[in-house]
């Protein structure tokens, strides 16, 4: 007994707030109830911390007692010098509470896994998050995942990276959501990474762009927004910046780019859906990708998507000049657009964004082409205004599906034509 | 002279779009909605101080029959200047629209019947999904939105409607069903939401009518 108390008082000094590491736990034979209450007396002294998982009843009963770290020597002490007799049950409680949270990982991943997801609903920003996470998993030599920076309210901006291998190679960027409220572009968007990940090594294309090819795949381009359209507004457009001297919140990220930045294709009004911003790359979540795609060097191919009118543009929206390369990318799109029909007869139109839609100004795809990106293109996804933005979640499988040709239309023609 | 237009440009499907919604509120109920399906040939008009005038070939699908489609040929005159008058417009549907009796006496039944008053909201909800009881209500909203549009119309706008936030039945003591609607439009140029109210009457037999519309101040929250 003594010596229990000496110890106790040394142990009781180390008083570490570890987790279980070190731990053991003890299957204790007593032999008689001397030693049954001697076991008891053990479990109250409370500066040695120990806890029965199966208590002392009788000596034909065990008992097992989880004995923290700083109290091992202790208590074997205390149990040797007594002659009861024990067997250590598991070396190390933390080692093993480690590998149970492994598998039950696992487990959850494997519930969660890319081929369990459910593309054919729309989801939330964080099971779209977590699913890239999931992507990145499964196809851990072909698929990362690169943080480009953070949006207003400080969510960060999610690339995913598809390559494999090279060091700099020519890459094709693809951006959706950047306007919130058209969600079948986040829709489309996880299904068509999903595509590019299971393609590779199955489909030719596919296979053959990467081969020699980056693509780096935004599918949440504006988090901010995409929040707010499930906590609030289903129609947000918008950022969701605050405007000085306003109480409209926003800028269109889509008229924040530096191509004719400031014309009369988008507003100066806070209070628009087409609002500017203060100025060129004031948007954070647009700056990113500026940064981004300057910072790369060697983007060939600029795809953005949005919803809704069934178009494939490309540039320029911010003057009726044609773009240089107007009869390259009117053929293409013709081609992509074709291809896209085929699939189940949706019918897009395509062209300048000019001819085609309306002035549009300061426009990714503008910014793109005059950055030297000769290969701009923008999809207006389904529908043509039957349902709009809400767009019944039965039709982003169909959609996806037909985009897919356009989209490898369109990086084929990038791989097969260099700059 | 009237000068050709490509049918996909902008310009023409603008201008079709707003026969479409026209035509539909003309001819349409909770049994029948038409929307564009194409464009066949589209030409164009100055009318010195006037305004513009369109010259369009058509085909409308039946919305609850997309294998159903009629043809249209049809004219738009957009006044010059005065934002405040409604285009002109005139057309004329090739053949017959499916007969829609069966289906209106039974939803006509059934509201007369109700014993609450029908509410409802978010149609569609945000995943695009309507309930089948609330078709033809969605359908009502869709055909006297076809009014609406043509009524605040212009060169400038292309209206589509985007989601009726709420609708709620108005007891009446004559045969009519009335509905006070609350939709959202979407302006496609400027891209607005814009909530507006209407007040809709329908009968199976004298159709439907927006008997008061007016535009809704934007939400605070945004």
């Amino acid at each position: 007994m003594k010596i229990l108390l000496v110890f106790a008082t040394l142990v009781a000094a180390a008083c570490s707030e570890q987790l279980f590491v070190g731990d053991q736990v003890l299957h204790i034979m007593a032999s008689d109830e001397e030693q049954i209450t001697l076991l008891r007396v053990l479990g109250e002294q409370a500066e040695l911390q120990v806890d029965f998982w199966r208590h002392p009843t009788s000596p034909s009963h065990p008992a097992d007692l989880r004995v923290p770290f700083p109290s091992l020597e202790a208590v074997k002490i205390f149990l040797e010098s007594n002659s009861i007799s024990y067997s250590i049950m598991i070396e190390d409680v933390q080692k093993l509470l480690d590998e149970e949270k492994k598998t039950m990982t696992k487990a959850r991943r494997i519930e969660r896994s890319t081929s369990t997801f459910n593309f054919a609903s729309y989801h939330t920003l964080d099971e779209i998050y977590d699913w890239m996470d999931t992507l990145v998993d499964d196809h851990p030599s072909l698929v990362s995942k690169i943080q480009i920076g953070q949006s207003y309210e400080n969510r960060p901006l999610y690339v995913l990276k598809f390559s494999t291998g090279g060091s700099n190679r020519s890459a094709i960027w693809l951006d959706t959501g950047i306007h919130a409220r058209e969600w079948i572009t986040q829709a489309t968007g996880i299904w068509t990474a999903n595509k590019i990940a299971k393609g590779y090594g199955q489909d030719p294309s596919i296979t053959t762009i990467l081969g020699s090819m980056d693509i780096f795949f935004e599918i949440i381009t504006n988090p901010d927004g995409f929040a707010f359209t499930h906590s609030s507004n289903r129609m947000w457009r918008k950022t969701r910046s605050i405007n000085a001297d306003s109480h409209c919140v926003g800028v269109d990220p889509n008229r924040n780019w530096d191509a004719g930045f400031g014309g009369s294709g988008s507003s100066s009004n806070p209070c628009s859906e087409i609002y500017r911003g203060p100025y060129a790359h004031s948007e954070s979540e647009v700056k990113a990708i500026v940064d981004f795609i300057r910072g790369h060097g060697n983007v060939k191919s600029v795809i953005s998507i949005h919803s809704y009118s069934q178009m494939l543009l490309f540039p320029y929206g911010y003057k009726r000049a044609p773009a240089p390369d107007h009869q390259e990318l009117n053929e293409l799109a013709k081609k992509a657009v074709s291809n896209l029909a085929a699939v189940y007869g949706t019918k897009y139109t395509y062209g300048s964004i000019m001819d085609t839609i309306y002035m549009a100004d300061g426009t990714t795809i503008d910014w793109a082409y005059d950055n030297g990106v000769k290969y701009s293109f923008t999809f207006e996804l389904r529908d043509t205004g039957r349902y709009g933005f809400l767009l019944p979640s039965t039709q982003i499988i169909p959609t996806a599906t037909e985009t897919w040709p356009a989209l490898l239309d369109i990086m084929v023609h990038t791989l097969e034509h260099p700059y | 002279a009237a000068m050709e237009l490509p049918p996909s440009s902008y310009p023409a499907s603008r201008a079709a779009s707003l026969v479409a919604g026209y035509a539909c509120y003309r001819r349409g109920g909770p049994g029948r909605g038409l929307a564009l399906r194409a464009v066949r040939r589209a030409a164009i008009q100055d009318i010195d101080d006037v305004g513009h005038k369109y010259h369009l070939e058509l085909v409308l699908e039946d919305m609850l029959d997309k294998d159903s489609t009629v043809n249209c040929t049809a004219e738009v005159l957009y006044h010059l200047g005065n934002k405040n008058i409604a285009p002109d417009v005139q057309f004329t549907i090739e053949g017959e629209l499916k007969n829609t009796d069966e289906a209106d006496n039974v939803f006509y039944k059934r509201i007369k019947s109700l014993e609450k008053e029908l509410v409802a909201e978010n149609i569609p909800d945000s995943h695009g999904n309507v309930s089948p009881e609330m078709e033809p209500i969605r359908l009502l909203a869709w055909v006297a939105s076809g009014y609406v549009i043509w009524q605040n119309s212009t060169e400038n706008t292309n209206f589509r409607l985007a989601q009726i936030k709420h609708v709620k039945q108005v007891k009446r003591s004559d045969e009519y069903l009335e509905f006070d609607y609350m939709i959202l439009l979407h302006e496609m140029v400027s891209q607005e939401i814009i909530p507006w109210q209407m007040t809709v009457l329908w009968h199976p037999q004298h159709g439907v009518q927006v008997t008061q519309d007016s535009r809704q101040p934007k939400h605070a929250s945004e």
